[in-house]
């Protein structure tokens, strides 16, 4: 009885366009949620680090080093922010990071695609950004104070991504041919597993009307992904790029892009953990852990002993 | 003058340059998550100090050699950096002890760097001993929490210290461009930062619970571009994309 209650305040406060902060009451599968989908975020960010660090060592200028080397700072720092607010919800980093290393948490399906060449860091900005931000500009208006806080920040970061990603992506465009063919290159390695990345279509993932009137979720994947290929496609068409789609038409009469098939096959193998790259990234986090104990028991024995000398003091 | 100027600029940025790129290889590695971001952003400060040198560089030098050209079109023996600073990250206690022995090096040559009579390398110089300053004290609490740790981290460290110390006194060496640049206020006399830095380096080993090392072989060579083979393979992978598009623009 007392539950239904608070469930009907819990919801009202919702529909009332109002926030849930942590030390409200909230249903148990509406905490279940938001763990999953914010941890899953988080750990996104931390394993997008991998594919773009990969670059950076290489980067062709000084300046295309040092942009690369503040957007993964970027990455690590929204990382660690969502990492705290998911902490919010009652589990520790700790525990969220066993689930990434147990394989039992997932995080985005893109991140399990190699960056082969210097344009794929401008595909990653322009592409994976751009869609990761249709997503998260929904979400930021979800109804979790902590996460929606988290998702305005980011956002903002992101946008600048996005458009430091274009702008690689047009000084390729209109360099030498063998820097156009990069560019499209890259564009066509990228394109469709950044379509996927916004999820399956809805009729495979139908949308909990309770996760929507609880505004965890705020759109449907198919919806984010039509914003998402609408913006882009002018984009591509302005620095003379193609993309790989053959069936891509603009339908007059909607104003919309209609997409050829995606194949979901592929999306469903990598998010089995069969993608290129799934085995190499997790253990790239998992050596990170392991070659770091000894570092974090370090730095808490230390703490430790400081600790006790301030009491004896 | 214009060449020891130039020449002192490359051994000032490469530094910094090949520095940076050791920390940059730790992205996404490091031990716990605000590591990662604390050796992101210094490997970022200190390619950004190199730009400004190196561009610097490139306008005393007058041949029209932008900081790029020179970072990506020279070879090996054109390096001027220190060659502590192209030595392998290995754990993450070589990493401290490396860093935490150039750190201060670099926060007392620049401290005196600041007040250089060449208007461009004292702005720099400012700029960066500000930088600096968070960067020593990041590398000094990780020599004591590791110092003074638990068992296994004190013995990495003090590994990494050991295996390091040979590297440091080419630090202090002074050659013919030094001697130039002293006499006109450019540059400092290095004995002074050399008396900084042990006394700073011994405060804080002593703090950590580390001996001194007892090494008292030298390498030394990087004036002269005679580096470690590290070196070679580190430009391989830093200069490829450049190289391979002659004359495109990033």
């Amino acid at each position: 009885m007392e539950d239904a209650k608070q469930l009907e305040a819990f919801e009202a406060k919702i529909a009332a366009g109002q926030k849930i902060e942590p030390k409200d009451w909230m249903p148990e599968a509406y905490r279940k949620q938001l763990i999953r989908m914010m941890s899953q975020h988080a750990h996104s960010e931390i394993v997008g680090m991998l594919p773009e660090g990969n670059w950076i060592t290489r980067a062709p200028s000084l300046r295309r080093k040092a942009i690369l080397l503040a957007k993964v700072q970027d990455e690590a720092g929204h990382g660690l922010y969502l990492y705290s607010a998911t902490e919010t919800l009652g589990i520790d980093r700790s525990e969220l990071l066993s689930q990434l290393h147990t394989g039992k948490a997932k995080y985005s399906s893109i991140f399990n695609y190699p960056t082969l060449t210097w344009a794929d860091i401008g595909a990653i900005g322009w592409l994976v950004d751009g869609a990761a931000i249709m997503n998260q500009t929904a979400l930021a208006r979800g109804s979790y104070g902590p996460y929606c806080r988290a998702m305005i920040r980011i956002c903002k970061e992101e946008s600048f991504h996005n458009r430091q990603g274009y702008e690689i992506m047009m000084h390729l465009a209109q360099g030498t041919p063998e820097q156009k063919a990069l560019a499209q290159d890259a564009l066509n390695r990228w394109w469709w597993p950044s379509i996927m990345m916004l999820g399956p279509s809805d009729d495979q993932s139908p949308n909990s009307d309770q996760l929507m009137r609880w505004k965890v979720k705020m759109e449907s994947n198919d919806a984010i992904r039509q914003r998402f290929i609408d913006r882009t496609i002018p984009q591509a068409d302005f620095i003379g790029l193609t993309i790989p789609d053959k069936d891509m038409k603009l339908d007059a009469a909607t104003g919309h892009y209609e997409h050829g098939p995606i194949n979901w096959e592929e999306f469903f193998e990598v998010i089995k953990g069969n993608g290129p790259c799934n085995a190499k990234r997790l253990k790239a986090r998992v050596d990170a852990d392991k070659n770091g104990a000894w570092v974090r028991e370090a730095a808490m024995a230390y703490a430790a002993k400081q600790t006790k000398d301030k009491l004896v003091a | 003058m214009k060449e020891a100027k130039f020449e002192y600029l490359l051994r000032l940025g490469d530094s910094s340059l090949i520095i940076g790129h050791r920390l940059s290889e730790w992205c996404g590695h490091g031990p716990i998550l605000e590591e990662d971001i604390a050796l992101i952003n210094i490997a970022l400060d200190f390619v950004g100090n190199a730009t400004s040198l190196l561009s610097y560089a490139g306008d005393v030098e007058g041949k029209g050699r932008n900081e790029d050209d020179l970072a990506f079109m020279r070879g090996e023996r054109e390096f001027r950096n220190l060659l502590i600073t192209e030595q392998p990250n290995g754990d993450y206690a070589n990493t401290i002890a490396r860093q935490f022995l150039f750190d201060t090096y670099m926060y007392f040559l620049y401290e005196e760097l600041k007040s250089s009579k060449d208007e461009t390398i004292a702005a720099i110089a400012v700029k960066s001993h500000k930088e600096i300053t968070y960067h020593l004290r990041h590398t000094s609490e990780w020599m004591l929490r590791l110092g003074d740790g638990t068992a296994e981290s004190h013995e990495r460290l003090q590994n990494g210290l050991n295996d390091l110390w040979m590297f440091t006194s080419e630090m202090f060496d002074m050659d013919e461009v030094d001697a130039i640049l002293i006499k006109e206020g450019i540059a400092p006399d290095l004995t002074k930062v050399k008396a900084s830095w042990e006394k700073r380096v011994h405060e804080v080993l002593a703090e950590a619970t580390l001996q001194i090392p007892t090494t008292t072989f030298k390498q030394k060579g990087s004036k002269e571009g005679k580096h470690s083979e590290h070196l070679g393979f580190l430009l391989a992978e830093m200069q490829y994309v450049h190289r391979a598009y002659p004359g495109a623009k990033w």
